[in-house]
């Protein structure tokens, strides 16, 4: 990988530039600048965000000029290198109901702006990622674990990225033109990346399905907000299980009884081991989950 | 001792400093978009100076008092009025229980500042009092203010009084017409020359679409970007980019239509490319925009940038002895 393209943000930000194309090598090196950079606690720097390929930090210039600021960016990088990277991190399961009637119903009041007029935002998915049929696209789906590789554009909303090689990995254009409408808590897929979308509102990715899961809340109910109102980070892996109506109302109902857990497991992802054996290593990502 | 409020205007919220460092996790800085004038406000009435206030957007709310008060208005160009009669603007007044505050229409300016001794005493989210609207977080409840709302009001300190005026020679004002400082730079080579010509040689206008969000802006000729094979992961428009980061003030052109300058309540990232950023010292002056108030967007460097922030530091400076006597 050659090196990083850094453009300040006009006197506030630095935007760092890994590759212009998405990869798993990109995703990790701005993951490791990140945290170095976090682990520095430099004055000044009020934000530091980790994105799919790509970072941004804010500063104020008033406490560290911004051409330090760079000089410093500059040297992380240095300490960074190619070097073969380890990511210590979580792994926790969502359960999706794939294909459900919410988003379905949403998508059939917004055809006119899909590619696809006649066929579902499933079928379309399905169809153009060369599956033969809707349940084939979703065993691989869920079949292989993701990365969240940002977390933003609203809150505690994620973006992530399959832990599968670059010719597997799903790809679908996003709407025409943005719904107006997106139920919470639908899963979106839009590029290569997949998304959860924490909040109803405006959005263009194909929707594939609904979870049961809470993933952002400002009143912090369920257990697994207890530490912070939203649940992911950059860096979290995530493995989705596809469930029954029957499982997904039953959810619900531990979701409003205030029961209703998501449990994050410590992993340790290597690159270097992805890379020798990519569907293995993902069998492994998936031990690590029922191992307790 | 609450406000109660009557009519809640176009889009009123509490706010103050804003909440940083939640960026990553897609929770924006928020806070007043004018923070010059979230300081002019509470510096009236002796509060600290990001101490929690309203802000009102174009039309300004109606609020009863239901205790006494005493009340500083800053910002836009907007008459307030007790019980119908006009008080002064960048002033300090005092209010009896049950006094009527209502507001002419915003002559220049589009969002005005209501503090009042001892601050909006809502709670603190995240170590802050400002709404963030899209995450129902902070705020009255989450949300902007709707008319029945009852507002705490905090202890106001010792100094607060009636007749505390801001020096007319560092009142800012709200041209209708005006010129907002850039500097290139994130994906602006992705532009094409012409485009990267014609952004800034164009007037452009604040379209009805400029909230707490972004100021959209429009009537320029359209941006084009460069034709090239879209990386992986990138969208298939040329002016889509792989999902990034968006800095605050930084401008993006969807479609290569309308650039959108982002500001407070920022979405934090996405996929369309960024040409540029606002300078810090230019944001208030954006969040003063109107509806067809008029932009030129004009390139300067990083020394420049740092020069008027330096400026901005200062007024803010003696902004502070000024209303700290």
């Amino acid at each position: 990988m050659s090196g990083i393209r850094y453009s300040f943000g006009a006197d506030e930000h630095i935007f760092a530039e890994i590759g212009e194309e998405m990869s798993l090598e990109a995703f990790f090196k701005g993951m490791a600048i990140c945290k170095e950079l976090e682990k520095r606690r430099i004055p000044g720097v009020s934000e530091i965000c980790p994105s799919n390929a790509s970072y941004l930090i804010r500063f104020d210039p008033d406490v560290i000029h911004p051409d330090k600021m760079l000089r410093t960016l500059q040297e992380i990088e240095a300490q960074v290198g190619d070097a073969e990277i380890e990511l210590q991190t979580r792994i926790v399961e969502m359960p999706v109901l794939y294909n459900d009637p919410w988003t379905r119903e949403t998508g059939a009041r917004f055809r006119e702006r899909h590619q696809d007029p006649n066929s579902t935002d499933m079928e379309y998915a399905a169809r153009i990622n060369g599956y033969k049929s809707v349940d084939e696209f979703i065993d691989a789906h869920s079949g292989a674990p993701w990365f969240v590789s940002m977390v933003g554009f609203v809150a505690g909303l994620p973006w992530l990225y399959q832990i599968v090689e670059r010719s597997k990995q799903i790809e679908v254009p996003k709407y025409l033109r943005p719904r107006t409408d997106t139920p919470k808590l639908t899963i979106g897929h839009g590029g290569c990346f997949m998304a959860i979308y924490s909040v109803r509102g405006a959005g263009g990715y194909q929707m594939l399905g609904i979870t049961p899961a809470p993933i952002y809340d400002p009143q912090q109910k369920l257990p697994y907000f207890k530490d912070f109102l939203a649940v992911f980070r950059p860096g979290d892996i995530v493995k989705f299980r596809s469930v029954s109506r029957e499982e997904y109302d039953r959810d619900l109902e531990k979701v409003a009884a205030g029961t209703f857990n998501l449990v994050f497991r410590p992993v340790t992802f290597s690159l270097k081991s992805f890379h020798a054996d990519p569907g293995g290593y993902s069998r492994h990502l998936a031990e690590v989950l029922n191992a307790h | 001792m609450p406000i109660e409020v009557i009519k809640p205007g176009l889009a009123t919220t509490v706010q103050d400093a804003g909440r940083p460092g939640y960026y990553s996790i897609g929770i924006p800085l928020s806070g007043a978009l004018d923070q010059y004038a979230l300081r002019v406000a509470n510096l009236l009435v002796a509060n600290e100076e990001t101490a929690a206030v309203l802000e009102a957007t174009l039309l300004a709310p109606e609020l009863v008092f239901r205790a006494p008060a005493i009340v500083a208005i800053a910002g836009a160009e907007a008459t307030p009025k007790v019980n119908g009669e006009a008080r002064p603007r960048n002033e300090s007044f005092a209010v009896k229980a049950d006094d009527h505050l209502t507001f002419d229409f915003m002559k220049s300016g589009a969002r005005s500042y209501i503090a009042v001794a001892g601050g909006i005493d809502v709670p603190a989210a995240l170590g802050s009092r400002s709404l963030y609207g899209l995450g129902a977080l902070g705020g009255f409840s989450g949300r902007k203010l709707a008319a029945g709302d009852m507002l705490p009001v905090g202890k106001p300190g010792l100094g607060a009084r009636a007749g505390r005026a801001l020096p007319s020679d560092i009142a800012p004002i709200y041209p209708r017409s005006l010129e907002l400082r850039v500097v290139t730079g994130l994906y602006f080579h992705r532009l094409t020359e012409e485009a990267a010509r014609t952004f800034f040689e164009d007037t452009w206008t604040v379209a009805p679409e400029a909230d707490r969000i972004g100021y959209r802006y429009r009537k320029g000729r359209p941006l084009s970007f460069r034709e090239r094979k879209q990386p992986f992961g990138a969208g298939s428009d040329p002016s889509n980019i792989v999902d990034a980061g968006y800095p605050y003030g930084s401008i993006q052109v969807p479609g290569g239509l309308e650039p959108i300058v982002l500001h407070r309540d920022a979405v934090s990232g996405g996929g369309y490319a960024m040409i540029g950023t606002v300078i810090s010292a230019d944001m208030d002056r954006v969040a003063q925009m109107q509806p067809n108030n008029l932009a030129r967007f004009v390139e300067v460097d990083m020394a420049t940038a740092l020069k008027a922030r330096a400026e901005y530091k200062a007024r803010e400076a003696r902004l502070r002895s000024a209303l700290s006597a």
